[in-house]
């Protein structure tokens, strides 16, 4: 039982992960399919910033007079994810955009479809 | 069938993750690398915000990237975006109703004033030019959904764009001239906690939060445009 | 403890139904909740600057962003 109150924020971005895959794998709908890659980016950036926490730290921001250094969590990984958090919504513009191009251009955005179609 | 062959690879990719997982101990300091940051950054960049530090002046270069990443996809969806032939049009659309033009005339300056303090204070508080310029894109977005008559122009916003990209690299190549290598922090340190110090961090992220908030609000921009 | 783990159940429930929804803006919105509850789970792990980022680019910008494209193609799926 301390096993999972021990790595719960792991087994929840991992459960993340695997749904995003899931939906990738699977799913028909080309919406449908960038929805699960912005699920799959929202599970790393978690497991990313739940894997520098340091226990019973505090943020990395020296607000007060006094503060210990090392009494703070890791700031490397929080810089990462700044980075990865807007790189993910400037690929979900362009691949938005592009389905876009796509539906004007099939008329249906099943992917099974398009297959058939064959331009 | 394709569900339980996708099923059968998840399954076998969730024990390997499994397995290695439980290497990983949670909540035990991994790296030395962050101490190093957390006990030197307050002297050496002047900053008080530790992430602040690292993404401007210890990871300098790769915000420099990041900026680029976000500049290609903004010019990528306008040109896919993109019709042969003539000039888009906007339609005339019906205007909103009059609690909604109110509401958006009131708030769309106050919003603007809330991103701009977080990016002015990014040194000093948390925050910073990405988060600024996420709340100024959406100031942007409120004002095209609640003012329908009135339209951002075009030309302001990609002039602010490209001069505010423009700056960072200008004060990148000063710091080059100045000290011997790119992106070094040549303005005087100040005071740590005072609004003006930390070197050359606020004028950067100043021109990061300008440019990211003009960027988003292009996208947008470019996204709802309708055509005949 | 208890708060973190009926977070998490949440936040792994809001993407099931992200997956089985069949109106694409339902699952729009199960993406948006999921955004939500990530953001507070990284003020919860003591990264502020991370979790106002999640807040501002995650839940508000993602969520019109897709809503705009729904509105130029289709509403349901297949």
């Amino acid at each position: 039982m301390s096993f999972i109150s021990d790595y719960i924020y792991y087994f929840g971005a991992f459960g993340l992960i695997f749904i995003g895959l899931y939906i990738i794998l699977v799913k028909r709908n080309l919406i449908k399919v960038i929805i699960g890659l912005s699920i799959l980016e929202t599970g790393v950036n978690l497991f990313l910033i739940s894997v520098g926490y340091i226990g019973s730290g505090t943020a990395p921001i020296f607000s007060k007079p006094g503060l210990k250094a090392s009494s703070m969590v890791d700031p490397v990984p929080q810089a990462l994810v700044l980075t990865a958090i807007v790189i993910g919504v400037a690929v979900l513009a362009l691949a938005l955009s592009l389905a876009i191009r796509v539906y004007r251009h099939f008329g249906t955005l099943n992917l099974r479809k398009i297959k058939e179609q064959r331009w | 069938m394709r569900r339980i062959v996708s099923l059968i690879l998840l399954a076998v990719v969730a024990v390997g993750v499994a397995l290695s997982l439980s290497r990983i101990p949670f909540g035990t300091p991994k790296t030395r690398v962050g101490e190093y940051y957390i006990r030197e950054g307050r002297k050496e960049t002047g900053a008080v915000n530790i992430v602040t530090a690292v993404v401007v002046n210890y990871r300098g270069f790769d915000t420099l990237g990041e900026v680029t990443v976000l500049f290609t996809a903004a010019v990528g969806v306008g040109a896919v975006l993109q019709l042969f032939g003539g000039k888009s049009k906007y339609i005339k659309r019906r205007p909103a109703s009059l609690i909604l033009r109110t509401g958006c005339r009131f708030l769309f300056p106050l919003i603007l004033l809330v991103g701009a303090y977080i990016f002015i204070h990014g040194h000093l508080t948390p925050g910073g030019g990405f988060q600024g310029g996420a709340v100024v894109a959406s100031a942007y977005l409120l004002f095209y959904l609640g003012c329908r008559e009135r339209r951002i122009s075009e030309e302001a916003t990609q002039a602010v764009e490209s001069l505010s990209g423009l700056v960072f690299l200008v004060v990148g190549v000063l710091g080059l001239f100045a000290g011997g290598y790119f992106l070094l922090n040549f303005l005087p340190k100040g005071d740590p906690g005072s609004l003006l110090s930390a070197g050359v961090i606020p004028v950067i992220y100043i021109a990061i939060g300008f440019k990211v908030g003009s960027e988003l609000a292009g996208i947008i921009d470019k996204l709802m445009e309708e055509t005949e | 403890m208890i708060f973190v783990s009926i977070l998490i159940i949440f936040m792994l429930a809001g993407a099931i139904s992200a997956s089985v929804f069949k109106n694409l803006i339902n699952s729009v919105i199960a993406l948006a909740l999921v955004s939500l509850i990530a953001a507070i789970l990284f003020y919860i792990l003591q990264a502020p600057d991370v979790a106002m980022a999640e807040a501002a680019i995650g839940t508000g910008l993602t969520t019109a962003i897709f809503l705009i494209t729904i509105r130029r193609t289709e509403r349901t799926e297949e």
